[in-house]
């Protein structure tokens, strides 16, 4: 594909949606539907300047802390848990049974236990985006290729340096794709911790909104929300592509024979 | 027939490099025991390059599977060098025929060759000589960036060998390294494995179920029973030392040598030597 397709394919679909939103919102006096124009307006007006300080970046910075320990977590007890047997087998039940937890109920747990502050949004953060990671990762190492596992073991190639060039470069496709889900479930729980008891953040100035009746700024709120999923995504798609260029590589090559 | 005598019988003047001593495997499945290999002894002196061949399913893999260390046997010893083998030792490399599944897909093929010495913590200039060296060796020093999976089968098992090489091993076993690669790419791979033997003087254990790949490449083959595996033949394989494809097969020393291994091979089709013996037994007590 050539980039001004590849171009005219990624904004197609939203530009064309955006003028019928226009065409049919164009003489509605619906306090509730917003107007593609206003609704750009507000976004500006609302969210550049000092909210984008006091509200947009200390969501963003909790985000991305929690999303740094839910993977890095993730990948070292999956890693650990994952290359020992025992501990596998006593843990599994455990961990499933964590993870069919929906990790909302856990704010007003961890308010309490933690306190209202930023550490027990993190924690929110943490507590539902590391299982996918986690239980990705577990099962990556339980099937990593036994015939790899012998060259390592017959070149001697044990402990750390095992995990550094041979499970750890196994098992990342299935750590990519819990990232994947990871970074999702992490926006919807930023949104969430901030919604319970919170005096800052994008999920607490939403709300704000719309017990105000700022309709216009309420929507421009979930504008702001579906531009940081989709930067997530944009981020995502460019790391995945250079650590995993082998993997689609491989796969490409597979599919071909 | 014109063949010599089993060779297991001679006197072994020194320590044998590779030793195997009344090796048995029992495998337990659900609902009782297989057993694979029931009683397997043999020697290898230092630089001998032997060919274990025996029909489909005789437990080769696992035969060289206890040898490397990767297995723990039910009984018996293997011995490198004098000293008894219960892990992967530091001086064995192992080729195997999964070529595809050998290789580290997320490193290019100069890293492939690279990591066993980099974990053995060899000095970084000497690591690049050693690798050039066995990439040259295999005839592959023209891809060292590229990746495994862009090379074809043939080039994937040059690539192992080239590691296995470098690695600089007493020992090499080569698990059938040239069942899944097509007819043109396996003569040009035994030639490699002779000349590399040549070069290396390194001792090779090559498994495989070709005969005439067996007799071509072997100074020595093995002759393995059927499942449960004992061994059926120790022969000599008095061809001359420069072998080629063309002239070397078209040998009617070659014809006797394979046309014996196969007839071997038939009658391990029928079982293990050891029932045979057994039921005659047993016929001669009534």
């Amino acid at each position: 594909m050539s980039p001004l397709k590849r171009v005219a394919y990624f904004f197609g679909l939203p530009i064309l949606l955006i003028v019928l939103w226009w065409a049919l919102s164009f003489g509605s006096t619906n306090f509730f539907v917003p107007k593609p124009i206003e609704l750009a307006q507000t976004l500006w007006t609302t969210w550049i300047g000092d909210r984008f300080v006091e509200d947009v970046l200390p969501s963003l910075g909790r985000l991305a802390v929690g999303l740094f320990f839910a993977i890095g977590l993730g990948i070292v007890l999956g890693l650990l848990i994952g290359s020992t047997r025992w501990l596998r087998n006593l843990l599994e039940p455990l961990l499933e049974f964590f993870r069919a937890i929906p990790p909302p109920v856990l704010v007003p747990l961890l308010m309490l236990l933690i306190g209202v502050n930023d550490s027990m949004k993190v924690a929110v953060i943490i507590s539902g985006s590391i299982w996918p990671v986690l239980l990705n990762t577990v099962e990556g190492v339980r099937a990593v290729d036994s015939v790899l596992n012998d060259s390592c073991r017959s070149f001697g190639i044990r402990g750390f340096a095992r995990i550094r060039y041979f499970v750890l470069p196994a098992v990342t496709p299935q750590i990519m794709a819990g990232v994947r889900q990871s970074l999702s479930i992490g926006l919807i729980l930023m949104v969430i911790s901030e919604m319970f008891a919170s005096s800052s953040g994008l999920g607490f100035t939403i709300v704000q909104f719309q017990r105000n009746f700022a309709i216009p700024e309420m929507w421009s709120g979930i504008v702001v929300l579906g531009l940081i999923g989709l930067g997530l995504a944009i981020i995502f798609q460019f790391v995945e592509r250079r650590v995993l260029h082998w993997y689609h590589g491989l796969k490409e090559i597979t599919h071909d024979s | 027939m014109t063949v010599n005598e089993p060779t297991k019988n001679q006197p072994v003047e020194t320590v044998p490099m590779l030793s195997v001593r009344g090796l048995q495997k029992i495998y337990a499945v659900p609902g009782g025991e297989v057993e694979a290999v029931r009683d397997l002894t043999f020697d290898l002196a230092e630089g001998e390059l032997v060919c274990l061949v025996g029909p489909s399913g005789s437990g080769k893999t696992t035969l060289l599977k206890c040898i490397s260390g990767l297995m723990e046997q039910t009984s018996g010893t293997v011995e490198l060098n004098g000293s008894s083998v219960t892990g992967p030792p530091k001086s064995m490399a192992v080729v195997f025929q999964e070529y595809g599944r050998s290789l580290f897909p997320w490193m290019t093929v100069h890293a492939n060759v690279e990591l066993p010495l980099k974990n053995q913590k060899v000095p970084k200039a000497e690591r690049a000589a050693l690798v050039d060296a066995a990439l040259k060796s295999v005839g592959l020093d023209h891809v060292p960036k590229s990746y495994p999976w862009q090379l074809s089968g043939g080039m994937q098992q040059r690539v192992a060998i080239a590691r296995a090489v470098a690695y600089r091993p007493q020992v090499l076993l080569m698990d059938e390294p040239f069942a899944a690669v097509d007819a043109q790419t396996r003569a040009d791979l035994e030639d490699l494995i002779r000349t590399i033997w040549k070069q290396l003087g390194v001792t090779i254990l090559f498994v495989t179920h070709d005969i005439d790949e067996s007799v071509y490449l072997g100074e020595r083959v093995i002759v393995l029973s059927s499942s449960p595996t004992v061994v059926q033949e120790d022969l000599k394989i008095d061809l001359p030392a420069e072998r080629d494809q063309l002239n070397t097969r078209a040998l009617p020393r070659f014809m006797q040598l394979r046309s014996h291994v196969y007839a071997e091979i038939q009658r391990a089709k029928l079982g293990p030597v050891t029932e045979q013996i057994t039921a005659q037994r047993r016929t001669a007590v009534k």
